[in-house]
């Protein structure tokens, strides 16, 4: 059954309001959720307004900036700083997206920043995504071909074949699209979300992979995929602007065309 | 439960058309079912029970407040129908893409309102007559 409140650990208080802006024109406050696992404390937002001539101009930028300036214990991952790896997801100003792709003049009013939706928070900004991770790895994400290799050269497509992979190769696994899901949020144990299965199926279109059965196989039952109900939150904030809910709705299809 | 927080979910993620439509169609559903159901029943045993009844049945399913709760079950059942058409085209593969999916949505969210005030409209000057 699913728990639309927070857990009483998880209630979220006020935190500390840091100004640093020095009454500049071009200030801008964040509001960042901030948990710390030795404190046994309960969650909390801090606001911190900053002088954004100070500042690059991404979200990514703003936190960097609070961190090295204010209080270098705040925790988020973060790499590429281009939107290619994924590590910078999480939720602002009420979305899921790379807080490295998000620009801060974006967002007109203040900015809020929380971790991923529904997830276990290790700390701050950070949240645990094994679950996640081993949902990924239960599709088998890699080529089941029952043919042997040929000799000196890669298996061999045709343009159209190629395309298919088109929009579904690109994600970067950032967990936004997932996170974003309310069915995923209530059966996170037993419905995939739609990263995972956006990555199913993009083995289940390559023409090189014979693993076709096998893997609808794994995918059959109410959970796994039926669970989702075509709410689309995902593909809504799909930072790579990919489509899972059509991923999700094309093996559905699979689904029903092999019959059972 | 585990000693590290959840974050927060509902609290803080800005609902979006995608997701409010989606919780929609949930609830339009219930109240079809659930106010649908009584307001047969209770017609159907008012009935049962003899001329009192049934006219009594019939001067509080007139009242205006009953009228009211009669036409948002009549916007319930146009929005679950329309947006039901609107899943049944998802399922076959097609509107998916997000453009398409807020067009047919605010589609299904317009008509269900013209939908139901025709309906109404008909209805009341049958009623007049």
């Amino acid at each position: 059954m699913a728990k639309f409140r927070l857990p009483k650990n998880s209630k979220i208080a006020r935190g500390k309001t840091i100004d640093v802006s020095d009454g500049t024109k071009n200030a801008k406050t964040f509001k960042v959720y901030r948990w710390d696992p030795d404190s046994g404390e309960n969650p909390r937002t801090d606001l911190y307004t900053i002088d954004l001539d100070k500042c690059g101009p991404m979200v990514l930028d703003a936190i960097i900036y609070i961190k090295n300036e204010i209080d270098p214990s705040l925790t988020f991952r973060r790499s590429c700083r281009e939107g290619i790896c994924g590590s910078c997801a999480m939720n602002i100003d009420g979305t899921n997206t790379l807080a490295c792709t998000k620009s801060i003049k974006s967002v007109k009013k203040d900015i809020s920043i929380y971790p991923l939706p529904h997830m276990q928070v290790r700390k701050d900004l950070v949240p645990d995504l094994n679950n996640f991770y081993k949902q990924y790895a239960s599709v088998k994400p890699w080529l089941q071909s029952k043919t042997k290799a040929p000799e000196k050269k890669e298996r061999l497509q045709s343009k159209q074949e190629r395309a298919k992979v088109d929009g579904l190769y690109e994600c970067i696994l950032c967990a936004c699209c997932s996170t974003s899901c309310p069915s995923y949020w209530w059966n996170s144990d037993k419905y995939l979300g739609p990263a995972t299965l956006l990555q199913s199926y993009r083995w289940l279109v390559d023409s090189r992979d014979d693993a076709t059965d096998e893997r609808l196989d794994e995918l059959e039952g109410p959970f796994k995929l039926f669970r989702c109900h075509t709410i689309m939150n995902c593909t809504n904030s799909c930072p790579k602007g990919l489509n899972p809910a059509k991923a999700i709705s094309e093996i559905k299809k699979m689904m029903v065309a092999r019959g059972n | 439960m585990d000693k590290t927080p959840l974050s927060p979910h509902l609290q803080v993620y800005r609902p979006q058309l995608t997701s409010v439509l989606s919780i929609t169609h949930r609830a339009t559903g219930v109240v079809l079912s659930v106010a649908g159901t009584a307001i047969i029943l209770y017609w159907l045993i008012a009935t049962a029970l003899g001329a009192d009844t049934y006219s009594e049945a019939k001067q509080i399913l007139g009242s205006l407040p009953a009228k009211i709760v009669l036409f948002g079950w009549t916007g319930a059942f146009y929005y679950h129908l329309l947006n039901g058409i609107r899943h049944l085209l998802w399922d076959s593969g097609w509107g998916l893409d997000l453009p398409t999916a807020y067009k047919t949505g605010y589609g299904v969210l317009i008509f269900s309102i013209l939908l139901s005030i025709s309906t109404w409209a008909y209805v009341l000057q049958k009623a007049v007559s």
